[in-house]
């Protein structure tokens, strides 16, 4: 359901500084750009700041693990526009993309680390079922992950449940793969602030 | 680790509380998942539970709702249920941890 507004309805100063970022990139202005600039106090500035802290504050993950967890709580969803773009930063952080394929193909027979899988599994299960038992927390903890590690997993499962409905409910448009890799690209250098 | 705690909670705050095109009323509706007529009601059901399925829905284009309305809505919609899926894990994640899973961990 695309909304005219998040289009075209920005204000001048936003309109230029997409227009200086399609000159520089070369690539059309992504659409989660439109959305978190879009009156920007309202969800993408406060949600900026949630995401940044989830994929880019200090955490046991590296930023290439809670890539992939957005990339799969993506998947989890059926978002193909996140899955791709977190894909696609998710192999550049790892410069592996072969481990991200993997996973996102097969999580049980994916070559990652046991405390990685066991973690991915409770977030798809929390993002496919909506709620977890303890039982499931106590099965990624024997896996060997922290009561941190879990609560940082979740938090980026938090965001990607919402980015990701919300690219599908605007009707995000598939760039081509070369704007996922600028995009990727920037996503590394400066993160989601 | 990577405390979202005190974002996420402006997060709520702002979309909630403060001045929006749509009411209070109904954006705690949307974010509750319950309490907003049709045709909001079946795509507040749908970003909630699968976003992916939703098209034009030319019925709320076709309701009068203005557009900022809708994306003010849609917001609410999934922050909230993205919140009831934090909040239940984090619970869980408590109990198995030997604490409350009833203490307040506040949205």
């Amino acid at each position: 359901m695309r909304l005219a507004i998040l289009d075209s309805g920005h204000g001048f100063a936003t309109k230029a500084l997409f227009a200086l970022i399609r000159v520089f990139s070369g690539q059309p202005v992504l659409d989660v750009i439109k959305l978190v600039k879009y009156r920007a106090d309202f969800y993408g500035g406060p949600m900026s700041r949630v995401t940044h802290g989830a994929m880019r504050g200090p955490s046991a993950w590296s930023v290439g693990d809670r890539e992939l967890m957005a990339a799969l709580v993506a998947k989890t969803n059926e978002c193909t526009w996140c899955t791709q773009a977190h894909a696609a930063v998710a192999s550049g952080a790892y410069r592996d993309a072969a481990r991200v394929s993997a996973v996102l193909s097969d999580l049980e027979t994916a070559p990652i680390e046991e405390p990685l899988r066991a973690t991915l599994r409770l977030l798809r299960k929390v993002t496919r079922e909506q709620t977890v038992a303890p039982e499931d927390m106590r099965a990624v903890l024997a896996a060997g992950v922290s009561p941190e590690q879990i609560e940082d997993a979740l938090a980026v499962c938090f965001a990607f449940n919402v980015i990701g409905r919300l690219a599908d409910a605007f009707g995000f448009v598939q760039p081509g793969p070369e704007a996922f890799e600028a995009g990727a690209k920037y996503l590394l250098a400066r993160g989601y602030r | 680790m990577s405390d979202i705690t005190q974002a996420r909670r402006a997060l709520v705050a702002r979309i909630l509380e403060e001045r929006g095109e749509a009411s209070r009323a109904q954006r705690r509706a949307a974010f509750d998942g319950a309490g907003l007529p049709e045709p909001l009601r079946t795509l507040i059901d749908k970003v909630a539970k699968y976003a992916h399925r939703i098209t034009d829905e030319a019925s709320v284009r076709s309701s009068g709702v203005r557009e900022d309305e809708i994306f003010e809505l849609v917001v609410c919609a999934a922050v909230g249920q993205a919140s009831r899926q934090y909040d239940a894990a984090l619970v869980a994640l408590d109990i198995a941890n030997g604490k409350d899973g009833h203490a307040a961990r506040d949205s």
